[in-house]
C-alpha cells in the first residue's frame, strides 16, 4: 500500500521533463552549436513541442507553451506574441494529426513535421519581415529549417524513451 | 462525401475547442490571444509600454539566472583551449608589443598635436562612459543583440554606442528601467556610417547575420585602391550618432566588401556605453 503512495524522483523527473526542458531552452536560447560551426543552427524548441504536444499532451499544456513563446520573444528580442502564436500553430497541427490518427506512424510523423515547420517559419519570415519591418535572412531560416528536420529523429528516440518511462510509471 | 467532410469538421472541432481535464483554455482561445498580444505590441501606449518594460525586466533577470550553469561550461571551454594554446600566444604578444610600443609613440604625437588643432578651431569632443556588464549574449541565428545591466536608472538612453575597449560593437536600441538591449555590428538591421583609412572614403557597414560586415553604398574606385592598401573602418561621426574615429574592424584584400570586426562578439563580458558631445564655436 506503501509503495502505491510512493513519489520517487525519477517519476518526478520524468512527468517534469518536458515542461522543464521547454523553460530552460528558451531562458537558455539553446541552438547546441557549441562549436560555432558556420550556418549550423536548428530549433529545439520546435522539435520539444511537436513530440510532447503529440505523443503525450497531457505533459506539456498549452498555457505553458504560450507563456513559453512570450519569454523566447522578450529574449530574442522580437515582438512579443510571433513565437507564441507560431507554437500554438505547432500544438493545433499535432492536436488535428491526433485526432485523425488510428495507427501512430514515424514517417507520417516526421514527414508532418516537415510541413508544419516549414509553415510556421514562413508565417514567422511574414510577420517579421513585411508586418514589422525587420530585416531577415531567409537562407538562416531555410538552413534552420533543414538541420531542425534531420534532427528530428535523434529527438524522437529519447523523446520516446522518456515517454515510455513517464507511461509505465503512470502504470505502476 | 458528405462523411469525409463530417469527419473533418469533428476533428477540426476536437482539435481546436475541446479542453483536456487539467487545461483551462482551449488552443483556438490562446492562438487569438496571442494574435491579439501581436496588434498590441505594435501600439505604443503607455500601458502596453510598462507592461512591456515589467516583462522585460523579470524575463532578463530569470534568464540570467538560468543560463549561469551554461555560462560556467562556455567559460570554462575557453580558458582549456587558451591554456593550450598559451606559448605559440606568448611568442605572438611579445612580437606585437614591440610594433606597438614602435606606433604608440608616432600616436603620442599624433594625438597631442590633433588636441591642438581642435583647440585652434574651438572644438572639443567630450563623451561619457558608463560600463555594463553583459546579462544575456544569446544570439539567435535571425537577430543578434546582447542585453547589458544598464538601463533608464543610469541614464542610458536609445541610440548610445557600445564599445568593447575601444572597439565599436554596437548600438542601444531599447531601455528598460534596469537593462538595455544592444543591437550588435553583425545584425542584418545594423547599419552604420564608417570612414574607410588611409583612403578617406566615406561608406556604409552593414551587419550581414554573420560573424563579418559588409560595405555598401561607397564610391567604386575605392575597390581598386583597396588591393593595394590595408584598410581600417573607423566610425565617421555623420549623422551625429557615434563618435568619429572609434575603430570598427579591418577589410582584407582577399575579399573586399567584407568587414572582419576588431571585437570578438561572442566573448563580450563588459562593455562602455557612451555618448558624446561636440562642442563647436564655429
Amino acid at each position: 500500500m506503501s509503495s502505491l503512495n510512493k513519489i520517487s524522483l525519477s517519476s518526478v523527473f520524468f512527468s517534469y521533463f518536458p515542461i522543464a526542458t521547454l523553460f530552460i531552452s528558451v531562458f537558455n536560447e539553446f541552438d547546441f552549436n557549441f562549436l560555432n560551426i558556420q550556418y549550423f543552427s536548428f530549433n529545439f524548441i520546435h522539435i520539444l513541442i511537436f513530440f510532447w504536444t503529440l505523443k503525450n499532451p497531457n505533459h506539456l499544456g498549452y498555457v505553458s507553451i504560450f507563456i513559453a513563446g512570450i519569454i523566447n520573444d522578450v529574449i530574442i528580442g522580437i515582438p512579443i506574441g510571433v513565437s507564441s502564436f507560431s507554437y500554438l500553430l505547432i500544438c493545433s497541427v499535432t492536436a488535428y494529426i491526433r485526432n485523425i490518427t488510428l495507427s501512430p506512424n514515424f514517417i507520417n510523423d516526421w514527414l508532418s513535421f516537415l510541413f508544419t515547420i516549414l509553415l510556421i517559419n514562413s508565417i514567422q519570415v511574414i510577420i517579421l519581415d513585411l508586418v514589422f519591418l525587420i530585416e531577415v535572412n531567409y537562407m538562416n531560416f531555410l538552413i534552420n529549417t533543414g538541420f531542425t528536420f534531420i534532427f528530428y529523429p535523434l529527438f524522437f528516440i529519447l523523446f520516446n524513451y522518456i515517454n515510455t518511462k513517464i507511461i509505465i510509471k503512470l502504470n505502476d | 462525401m458528405a462523411t469525409g467532410r463530417d469527419d473533418f469538421v469533428i476533428a477540426f472541432r476536437s482539435a481546436f475547442l475541446k479542453k483536456k481535464d487539467k487545461q483551462k483554455f482551449s488552443l483556438l482561445t490562446l492562438i487569438f490571444l496571442s494574435i491579439f498580444v501581436i496588434i498590441l505590441s505594435n501600439f505604443d501606449f503607455k500601458i502596453i509600454k510598462i507592461i512591456k518594460l515589467g516583462i522585460n525586466e523579470v524575463v532578463y533577470r530569470s534568464s540570467f539566472l538560468v543560463s549561469i550553469p551554461e555560462n560556467k561550461i562556455t567559460k570554462t571551454k575557453i580558458q582549456i583551449e587558451s591554456h593550450m594554446e598559451v606559448y605559440d600566444n606568448y611568442k605572438n604578444l611579445e612580437l606585437e608589443l614591440e610594433i606597438l610600443k614602435q606606433k604608440k609613440l608616432s600616436n603620442n604625437f599624433l594625438k597631442l598635436e590633433n588636441d591642438k588643432l581642435r583647440k585652434l578651431i574651438n572644438e572639443s569632443i567630450e563623451s561619457n562612459e558608463i560600463l555594463a556588464k553583459v546579462l544575456i549574449d544569446k544570439e539567435s541565428p535571425f537577430l543578434k543583440s546582447i542585453i547589458l545591466n544598464k538601463g533608464t536608472k543610469d541614464k542610458i538612453k536609445i541610440g548610445m554606442a557600445v564599445v568593447d575597449e575601444v572597439y565599436l560593437v554596437g548600438k542601444i536600441i531599447e531601455v528598460n528601467y534596469t537593462n538595455s538591449r544592444a543591437l550588435l555590428l553583425s545584425d542584418l538591421n545594423s547599419k552604420i556610417p564608417v570612414l574607410l583609412e588611409p583612403l578617406g572614403i566615406q561608406a556604409v557597414a552593414s551587419g550581414t547575420g554573420k560573424e563579418y560586415g559588409e560595405i555598401q553604398y561607397t564610391k567604386e574606385e575605392y575597390k581598386n585602391k583597396i588591393k593595394t592598401n590595408e584598410i581600417a573602418v573607423y566610425t565617421s561621426g555623420l549623422g551625429g550618432l557615434f563618435k568619429p574615429g572609434v575603430p570598427v574592424g579591418k577589410i582584407s584584400k582577399e575579399n573586399i566588401n567584407r568587414v572582419n570586426f576588431f571585437s570578438d562578439f561572442r566573448q563580450l563580458e563588459y562593455v562602455k556605453i557612451f555618448s558624446y558631445n561636440i562642442d563647436s564655436k564655429y
